[in-house]
């Protein structure tokens, strides 16, 4: 009994000592910053990779002395995928944690459900979503990570057309992902000129085989390339159903299965399929003189390291929000939001994994669209092409 | 032009046949009691999902195919020991909506177990697929409608030749007559569930080398499947089969002639025409309420 006592109190003065030490080094008031994350429900697979990063990376650079001399502190909740839960929380973010910055929204709907409250308020917002409407057109106070559905059709037409292939028999899932998909590369298609998309088929999202809009894009005139523009397990079921036909057209698909996990359900027939992806699938084949690959690399290996589990493209959406977010915070001086917006949409030349980051008042994304790496399927492996 | 409507209609086919699996365990529980059992589609990913589960772990693949099959029977029984039994003087809408309560807890179960992402099956014969006068047919296709055929056989014999079958069938016509003749209907009723669940199970396990498979495939495959059976007519084994395939055929051939946006409107409509017209479905028995 005393025994038990004597422990519990060494170990209450030591949390004690450890909390008197913590507070010495945080003189200052933390930086606090916000977000929103779909950590759990639908959108997990974005939100649940997006909080280990920043959790990791506030860790991490609080270890290594905070930014300005303070220490940052994450205020997190999880929206579930929920729009009106994410403008909730927004909200309280702004009014009663008093957030100096907000990196979050891990999809586009929560996102869009708290701009109005960030515009508000005047507090500067990174956002981890994809859809163009989120900084086109520009609001003041809104940023985003994630390249857009336009530049990924952008990067597969140019890469189209490099090899000559100008009729496209475009193929696109109808969930949001794939019908926005499919406006944009109409929409790129004919903003670059020179290449035509001859044939226009869709798939349901739990459609179980598409071999009748494949005949029909096969049987198109003229059709010398198809793309697949969608999510989930339809476009590994359009893969298999191209090779089972014998299509001998070269395939594309998007970057919305830019991951491990497509190439083992579509397994063999993904062999020479080309898209879209982030430099983070092929780390190790980027040549040295790319300035990302020390970057990709450091994310990759301390993520897995830490977490155990393989690195996604979505928890490298969250480590360029923060890092963008401590540029502008080092570069305002202060955390003054006006100031930081500032900073935000002055930002030139950062490398970041997603790829290189040249804000300016007129582009709150900063990326282009050759930051998405073209890739191929070979030996069951990605292969850098471009 | 040919091929193409030959591809259009082993595509139909093929997707019809799925449907037609799923509809005959509809049709099996709909016979003992009248019930739609919503949770069909859950026996089915059951099936493909511990199939997948027990092979990546190494069990070889026949033996996890059975394991899963009886698994799923295991449910089967469960699912009418647990949650329909203890609810028998219920009515049928009741029970239906029991059905569904169970499918959301089966689901969410294996969610928990096996997590959200979709898996693959190999082919049970070869990824090479068939080509016929310029059209190919994936060699699963012929492994579902082989199954398809032999389950239909074996189904029909059982509700006509066997004496528990005929037991299935008198339960379903008059439950108290059936007991004054000395049949134990919840027995009766266990033997359905169980018989439904293998054969939901073993239809998941065929065509999941085609669908893949994720703990929610039960929701839509479910739903189609419910479909086919009211289109050939509940509680027909043939009507079943008839309204499967034809689902899938008309699917397809929408897909490829019309739209490939309004297949699913094309299919729907076809079900409003066929019950508008023929409000018991193409082979649904002529019972006459009595008031």
């Amino acid at each position: 009994m005393f025994k038990k006592i004597t422990r519990r109190a060494s170990k209450v003065a030591a949390i004690a000592a450890a909390g008197l030490l913590a507070m010495n080094v945080q003189a200052a008031d933390p930086i606090r910053i916000g977000s929103f994350l779909s950590v759990t429900g639908p959108a997990s697979f974005l939100g649940d990779p997006e909080l280990k990063t920043l959790e990791m990376y506030v860790e991490k650079i609080n270890k290594e002395g905070g930014v300005l001399g303070r220490q940052l502190e994450l205020i997190h909740y999880d929206d579930a995928g929920n729009a009106s839960k994410a403008r909730n929380f927004a909200s309280r973010l702004i009014r009663s944690d008093r957030v100096d910055i907000i990196v979050g929204g891990s999809t586009t709907g929560a996102t869009m459900a708290a701009v109005p409250m960030v515009e508000q308020a005047g507090i500067p917002f990174i956002s981890l979503a994809g859809a163009v409407v989120i900084t086109n057109p520009v609001k003041k106070w809104v940023f985003k990570t994630p390249q857009t559905d336009r530049m990924a059709a952008e990067r597969v037409l140019m890469d189209m057309r490099e090899r000559g292939l100008n009729k496209v028999g475009l193929i696109s899932g109808t969930g949001g992902f794939g019908s926005s998909g499919r406006e944009q590369t109409l929409a790129a298609a004919k903003a670059m000129g020179g290449i035509e998309i001859v044939a226009d088929e869709t798939y349901g999202g739990s459609d179980t085989d598409m071999t009748a809009q494949l005949t029909n894009i096969r049987g198109t005139d003229g059709v010398q390339t198809v793309l697949n523009f969608g999510f989930g397990q339809g476009p590994a079921i359009v893969t298999r159903n191209y090779a089972q036909l014998g299509v001998e057209l070269p395939f594309y698909q998007s970057h919305g299965v830019a991951s491990d996990g497509f190439l083992e359900l579509a397994g063999n027939s993904a062999e020479g399929l080309r898209l879209p992806a982030s430099p983070l699938l092929v780390p190790e084949s980027l040549p040295e003189s790319d300035p990302q690959k020390p970057v990709v690399e450091a994310y990759k290996s301390e993520y897995e390291a830490r977490w155990n589990t393989k690195v996604s493209t979505f928890g490298a959406y969250a480590y360029d929000g923060l890092m963008l977010a401590v540029e502008a915070i080092e570069k305002a001086g202060s955390t003054d939001k006006a100031a930081v917006r500032d900073a935000l949409e002055n930002i030139k030349g950062h490398v970041g994994v997603t790829g290189t980051f040249n804000m300016t008042p007129d582009d709150h994304n900063g990326l282009q669209a050759n930051s998405f790496r073209i890739l191929e399927v070979r030996d069951g492996g990605w292969k850098l092409i471009d | 032009m040919f091929s193409e409507f030959l591809q259009y209609l082993f595509t139909g086919i093929t997707i019809g046949a799925t449907y037609a699996l799923i509809a005959l365990g509809f049709t099996l529980i709909y016979n003992a009691s009248h019930v739609i059992n919503f949770a069909q589609g859950e026996f089915l990913m059951i099936g493909g999902m511990a199939t997948v589960s027990l092979t990546a772990m190494g069990v070889p693949m026949l033996l996890a195919i059975v394991l899963a099959v009886v698994l799923a029977g295991v449910l089967g029984v469960a699912l009418q020991r647990l949650a329909i039994a203890p609810a028998k003087n219920a009515d049928v809408v009741t029970l239906i909506i029991i059905t569904i309560g169970a499918s959301i807890f089966i689901r969410g179960l294996a969610q928990l177990v096996w997590g959200k992402e979709y898996h693959v099956m190999p082919n049970f014969s070869g990824d090479e697929p068939i080509q016929i006068f310029g059209a190919v047919l994936n060699s699963q296709s012929l492994w579902v409608l082989g199954v398809g055929s032999v389950l239909v056989a074996v189904l029909v014999y059982f509700f006509t030749r066997t004496l528990t079958g005929k037991a299935i069938l008198a339960t379903s016509m008059n439950k108290d007559a059936a007991r004054l003749v000395g049949i134990r209907t919840q027995v009766v009723l266990m033997l359905a569930f169980m018989v439904s669940a293998l054969l939901g199970s073993v239809a998941g396990i065929v065509v999941a080398p085609i669908t893949f498979t994720s703990y929610d495939i039960g929701i839509i495959l479910g739903l189609k499947g419910f479909v086919a059976a009211a289109i050939g007519g509940l509680g027909s084994g043939m009507g079943a089969v008839v309204g499967g395939l034809a689902l899938g055929v008309v699917e397809a051939m929408a897909a490829g002639y019309l739209s490939s946006d309004y297949k699913d409107a094309v299919a729907f409509s076809m079900i409003l025409l066929v019950l508008f017209f023929m409000p018991r479905g193409l082979f649904g028995a002529k019972v006459v309420e009595r008031v």
